[in-house]
């Protein structure tokens, strides 16, 4: 690592950008198997940044790498002004990592389990306390149930404050709200907004499309590679083309005619809707649309002109974006 | 030390509350030390023998009744005939056949001799080979003492050298005292290669040392931690093993107490660093299971603790000679057996010591790169 022309070579100024990623790869299996190629991003502090992509798409893998747990191929990163690879002995007292998978001791109960990583960390609950009070108040009547037993929603609440308890300034959390419930992940975000208030810079990851609204910038990633990094509204604001929901009787038929059309750029089925584009997008095209589900005698058609979602914005990234890859392998 | 006194009060606790592993450790003392011994019993009794008496003379009567009489034989069948012993021994119901001619009382007495037919069935070699010696051996007593019935005195024997033996050391040639420090040894190369192998390849498999690893715990505190409690449990075994081997088989160490627990604590290092190896090369429990299962079944059947190092072919005396598994249970049975001193086994215990370095060198090492 050439660490002298580090801060040469990365532009931002780690001050108040805690999480530097330039140009990191990664393959598995002896190069095999990439699962992150020439990925770059940048989070400013105090911000809530969502890394959001489907399964497999690399997510972890670069969590991994921010959180010094495994070596990139190529590329450099720096957390809170320290670089992953040299000093990773800094960063992992200054950073909160929060795993997919539930990582703690599930025979030990949860002030042990907390009292356990506080130490680990050279500190003691009392002195955090302040940090995960709203947290820990939801838990604290199971406090002297052995981990194992909770449920999924309290599981990601206690792995918070083991996250929280050496007072990170930045938090990794990798996949937090997957397999939780409803309630529960909203509680979850209102939580994290709560965190970022106190100045916390957060890194979240999730394959939940309707969650990324709720960050202030995103990433989508696909096959180990940025599609986009931008706020949520700027991704859904230039989306380049109308969007249309349309809706007819027999839903599968209806999706089979528009694809076989040659006006129709995109479609695809979102929940009980077709999102359909169109080549030309100039006017109102639902009357065309209509006509020609008309013409193939569905009935009840309903057409509608929406407003895209992230997920539209991905879907219309992921695919017009050329792969260069196979499918990926998560560790 | 703050960090290691946390990880090792986890590391306690967590032992504590898996009730079966923490059974599993001291009833495997009691339980092992308990039965194997017996169950390994190379004493072979209750040989089942079926006689055919063709001669039912008095000479045939006080053979049979001597041959009964020796504990060591259960006389299943008397038959008429050969051919029906025969059949059961191709059934099983016998283990020997002793036959004995329809002259053998006349022959003895005319002409001093008679042959006698042993048929031993050899698919149980153990059973049929020291059965038919036990059986030679009543028969010769037998042949002394019919010697003495017909002349009066006794029949001045042909170069009669009488080889009398003396076993040092363990003068009632106890088997369980041979078997009961091999057995101990077994334990703790259990308790040390197993459970801490086990015990790490866990926190891989279950995720959380990702979570200590995000951590500023340094290795050194992490593999302490792990150590030091199996090391404990090591010694607890060992002590429960030799009350049990006091109380069950009346064993005694006749050397010092001291220099075994020195001899145990220098082994179960280098052990601990096997186990330490085992997992770091192993990504779940189910590997690190078979990779110390494979290394321990070599350990034990090759460390003389069944069979005799000495009979074994010059390639598998060398591995033997290697392993630190021979020289502890050598050790060990020098020092409870034999009272041996720190002066007779310092070489053993410079032999562990080296291994404790090397094996936990090198699983410190291979630790660090799989980073």
């Amino acid at each position: 690592m050439k660490k002298n022309n580090l801060y040469t070579s990365l532009s931002p100024d780690p001050g108040d950008t805690p999480i530097i990623a330039e140009h990191i790869s990664k393959s598995y299996n002896k190069g095999t198997a990439p699962a992150l190629s020439n990925v770059s991003l940048t989070v400013k502090k105090g911000e809530l940044f969502g890394l959001i992509g489907p399964d497999g798409a690399g997510k972890t893998t670069l969590f991994r790498i921010l959180t010094t747990l495994l070596l990139a191929d190529s590329g450099q990163a720096r957390i809170s002004g320290y670089d992953v690879v040299k000093d990773f002995k800094q960063i992992r007292s200054t950073v909160g990592y929060m795993p997919g998978k539930f990582s703690l001791y599930q025979d030990l109960t949860v002030q042990e389990n907390l009292t356990f990583f506080a130490a680990l960390f050279g500190t003691e609950v009392a002195t955090q306390y302040e940090l995960i009070r709203d947290i820990y108040d939801q838990i604290e009547p199971f406090k002297n149930r052995r981990a194992g037993k909770l449920s999924g929603g309290m599981k990601q609440k206690l792995a918070l404050c083991c996250a929280l308890i050496h007072k990170p300034s930045v938090l990794f959390l990798d996949e937090p709200t997957t397999g939780v419930d409803v309630v529960s992940r909203r509680e979850f975000w209102e939580m994290l907004q709560k965190l970022k208030r106190q100045g916390i810079t957060i890194l979240v990851s999730t394959p939940y499309m309707e969650e990324a609204v709720l960050c202030d910038r995103i990433a989508l990633i696909q096959n180990g590679q940025l599609l986009n990094i931008d706020t949520p509204s700027q991704i859904t604001g230039t989306f380049p083309a109308a969007l249309y929901a349309v809706k007819a009787a027999s839903i599968y038929t209806l999706l089979k005619d528009l694809r076989s059309w040659n006006q129709v750029e995109s479609c695809y089925a979102f929940g009980e809707w077709l999102h359909v584009t169109l080549r030309q997008h100039t006017g109102d095209a639902r009357a065309l649309i209509r006509e020609y589900a008309a013409a193939k005698a569905h009935q009840q058609v309903t057409v509608q002109l929406i407003a895209p979602t992230i997920e539209d914005s991905f879907i219309r990234l992921a695919t017009t974006n050329p792969l260069q890859h196979g499918t990926p392998n998560q560790p | 030390m703050r960090t290691l006194r946390f990880i090792l009060q986890k590391e306690f606790r967590q032992m504590f509350r898996d009730k079966t592993i923490l059974a599993m450790m001291f009833m495997l003392p009691v339980i092992q030390l308990g039965i194997l011994p017996l169950a390994m019993n190379l004493d072979v009794k209750n040989i089942n023998l079926a006689i055919v008496d063709q001669d039912h003379s008095t000479y045939a009567q006080k053979l049979i009744s001597k041959i009964g009489a020796s504990g060591y034989f259960r006389i299943v069948t008397v038959a008429p005939a050969y051919k029906q012993a025969l059949f059961t021994l191709e059934n099983g119901t016998a283990d020997i056949i002793l036959e004995i001619p329809a002259s053998f009382e006349r022959n003895l007495v005319r002409e001093g001799r008679q042959p006698l037919n042993i048929t031993a069935d050899a698919i149980n070699g153990t059973k049929s080979g020291i059965g038919s010696s036990y059986l030679l051996t009543v028969i010769r007593d037998f042949n002394r003492d019919i010697r003495l019935m017909s002349n009066g005195q006794p029949v001045a024997s042909p170069a009669g050298i009488e080889i009398a033996s003396t076993a040092w050391f363990n003068p009632y040639e106890r088997f369980t005292w041979y078997i009961v420090p091999g057995v101990l040894v077994l334990l703790l190369t259990l308790v040390g290669g197993f459970l801490s192998s086990l015990n790490i390849v866990r926190e891989k498999e279950i995720g959380t040392i990702e979570q200590i690893n995000v951590t500023p715990i340094k290795k050194w505190q992490f593999i302490l931690g792990k150590l030091i409690p199996f090391w404990v449990v090591g010694m607890i075994v060992l002590t429960i093993g030799l009350l049990v081997a006091r109380l069950f088989y009346g064993i005694v160490p006749v050397g010092s107490l001291i220099l075994l627990y020195l001899l145990a604590a220098v082994y179960l290092v280098a052990l601990l660093g096997f186990g330490l190896l085992v997992s770091t090369i192993s990504n779940n429990q189910l590997q690190s299971m078979f990779i110390a299962f494979f290394f321990i079944m070599i350990f034990v059947l090759m460390s003389g603790l069944f069979t005799s190092v000495d009979s074994m072919p010059a390639w598998a005396r060398s591995v033997a000679a290697f392993l630190p598994i021979t020289h502890f249970m050598k050790a060990v049975r020098m020092i409870i057996l034999k009272g041996s001193t720190l002066g007779d086994i310092s070489p053993i215990l410079i032999y562990e010591s080296l291994f404790a370095i090397g094996l936990n060198a090198l699983a410190i090492w291979n630790y660090r790169k799989t980073q």
